[in-house]
């Protein structure tokens, strides 16, 4: 690594000699474009690559210059060999410690802080998910950095784009830090390719910084349906569903005939019809599925800024000014009670 | 092991159920204005609104996510859930003179006082310079535990809490659906929200906390707390009394509203709907 680094900085060096005999903005962009670094984190969960976690190195290609992975956590091999693969990647970096595993920002922000410094790297690039939020602004404040947080655009390699106020302002940031770090919106960044790469694979240093948090259990909702998140299809219900049993047999069949994920406004979560980790909107995920389809939600802005980005949105209310309805290509007024049943059967056939 | 001491920082923010439009309306008329902090907080002055339109007045409120960190804050006094008790639950604002009435609020919740560390309207703060204003203040205080909102709902950076972690050096527990306290008064057990369910992790004392919106339900405050929390005292220090500096890293060049979306009209049935998600290739 060391020697392809100095190399390229001979050559940045040569290009920067030589753009003094005749300087061109454009030459001076592409002589930018190969200084640039980016350290995409890819997130694991017990020796498996996580997929969703490609957007980072999408958003690194956007950017230009070379693309490093990191992974690290207890025998990382098999996920750096299959982080390797990604199309685009040059270099993984990789570091083998069960401490890592849990992604605790306690011990993970050193590491990942000790790495980005070894590296050199002007962009680190993580998804905006419960990992990444937690972990990517302990990283930026150690090294002094204000981050920019769920993008869902790149202008260029110091000019990002990101939604505010729930998605109702889009704000252009330009940031003056040397470092950038950036946490991507999953939904406006598609996973890279996971075949027809070929990175080389580096161990990475260790700090083994102490780790004042443990990990004592995990409670995740088990399902057989997609991934909310990544899903081309949601189903969304509201507080119209009245109870978790009528969520369950009016919603869940529905899923099951569109092959869809199940999501749920915050309204409904509250009242316990449906999980935590389903809700959909500012505070919960962020979807943008090819068709989301929604009955019993009226369209808050709350849950508007977590769906409105969705290809075609259909919605069954019994409220025919229900705001849902301003941003739906399909809206259905009636009762979702026998809509939906007949939905479910209609496209079973 | 001594009483807990905890701070709470607060965020003035445009109310939540603020509509969509009014948000909108403020981002057109700085635009027009061609500020350059388009960073909007509904401060616009009144006169250069445009058509004559007054968009100064848009309600502002706490943000709800640190009502539930005053909450919580408040709750482990009251049920006495840290074995040693608490002593000082201390909120903190950065923000425009206005941002009083939110500290007001908190104390009529249940903090003991209250530090401002005012700014000038308009002026928006950056989480980084946020985390080190509280790093300063954790450390004039004392405190052993920041409970922060997860995120404030007009920046939606969600970073604050995290970045006071990492400046302190301290555990952090993020998206905090439940918090208790081990007997020994050192462990904190705290339940996350996170992508598929839940985590349950424990860490030592001092520490960061932030709050998910089910940690708990708010409180209203009471008439007679509310007359109260005005004898309660607000501390005004200045940035450079704390030894930080306010200056921004990002700068930022637009604001604009996000492409309106057109509903497409309704359908008359079941059948009417079908056909038409075949028409756009969603099924």
């Amino acid at each position: 690594m060391i020697p392809r680094a100095s190399h390229s900085v001979l050559r940045q060096a040569r290009t920067q000699l030589r753009r003094r005999t005749g300087p061109t903005p454009v030459a001076s962009l592409s002589a930018l474009a190969r200084l640039l670094s980016s350290l995409a984190v890819l997130e694991q969960k017990n020796g498996k690559l996580n997929h969703g976690s490609l957007g980072a190195v999408t958003a690194a290609q956007m950017l230009g210059g070379s693309i490093i992975g990191f992974v690290a956590g207890g025998n990382i091999k098999a996920v750096a060999e299959e982080a390797a693969k990604v199309g685009g990647i040059e270099k993984i970096i990789a570091v083998d410690n069960a401490a890592y595993d849990k992604g605790l920002p306690e011990n993970y922000a050193p590491l990942l802080v000790e790495n980005i410094k070894k590296g050199g790297f002007t962009h680190i690039i993580a998804g905006h998910t419960a990992f990444g939020k937690s972990l990517m602004p302990r990283v930026a404040a150690l090294l002094d950095v204000q981050q920019i947080s769920d993008i869902t655009a790149i202008e260029d390699e110091k000019t990002f784009v990101r939604p505010v106020y729930a998605g109702n302002a889009i704000a252009t940031v330009e940031s003056s830090d040397d470092i950038k770090i950036i946490t991507i919106r999953g939904t406006a960044f598609a996973a890279a390719e996971a075949e027809g790469g070929s990175a080389s694979i580096e161990d990475g240093v260790d700090p083994k910084a102490e780790c004042t948090t443990e990990w004592v259990s995990e409670n995740l909702a088990k399902s057989d349906r997609p991934d909310l998140a990544t899903a081309g299809k949601v189903v969304s219900g509201g507080r119209g569903l009245k109870s978790k049993e009528d969520f369950d047999r009016i919603m869940l069949p529905l899923a099951d005939a569109l092959g869809a994920a199940v999501g749920a406004s915050r309204a409904a979560v509250d009242s316990g019809y449906a999980d935590n980790s389903l809700q959909v909107g500012q505070t919960g995920k962020v979807v943008a599925p090819q068709l989301y389809l929604c009955a019993g939600i009226s369209g808050a802005i709350q849950h508007l800024a977590g769906m409105k980005d969705s290809k075609v949105i259909a919605a069954i209310n019994k409220d025919a000014d229900a705001p849902i309805f301003q941003v739906a290509d399909i809206g259905l007024v009636g009762d979702l009670f026998d809509k939906v049943p007949e939905l479910t059967e209609k496209l079973k056939q | 092991m001594s009483a807990l001491r905890i701070l709470v920082p607060v965020k003035r923010v445009i109310d939540y159920a603020a509509s969509s439009s009014s948000i909108a309306l403020i981002s057109h008329s700085k635009r027009k204005q061609q500020s350059n902090t388009p960073c909007f907080t509904g401060q616009t002055p009144r006169q250069q609104s445009p058509n004559g339109r007054r968009n100064g007045g848009v309600k502002h409120s706490m943000n709800p996510f640190d009502e539930l960190s005053i909450e919580e804050s408040v709750r482990i006094r009251e049920k006495k859930s840290y074995p040693h008790g608490v002593s000082d639950i201390i909120a903190f604002t950065c923000g425009p003179p206005k941002s009083a009435d939110i500290l007001r609020t908190a104390m009529a919740m249940g903090a003991d006082r209250s530090i401002h560390v005012e700014t000038k309207d308009g002026d928006e703060i950056e989480p980084l310079s946020v985390a080190k204003l509280l790093r300063a203040v954790v450390d004039k205080e004392k405190v052993d535990l920041v409970v922060l909102g997860k995120q404030s709902i007009d920046d939606d950076a969600g970073q604050t809490g995290q970045m006071l972690a990492g400046l302190l050096g301290w555990a952090q527990a993020t998206q905090a659906s439940k918090v208790s306290f081990e007997g020994d008064g050192k462990g904190v057990v705290v339940e996350k929200e996170v992508d598929g369910g839940s985590e349950t992790t424990r860490s030592n004392l001092p520490m960061v906390v932030t709050a998910d919106l089910r940690l708990n339900e708010p409180r209203y405050a009471s008439l007679p707390n509310i007359m109260k929390a005005k004898k309660k005292k607000i501390e005004k220090i200045t940035a450079e009394e704390l030894g930080v500096d306010l200056g921004k890293r990002l700068k930022t060049l637009k604001v604009i509203e996000p492409p309106p979306r057109q509903g497409g009209g309704k359908v008359e049935d079941v059948d009417g709907m079908i056909s038409k998600l075949k028409e756009l290739g969603a099924i």
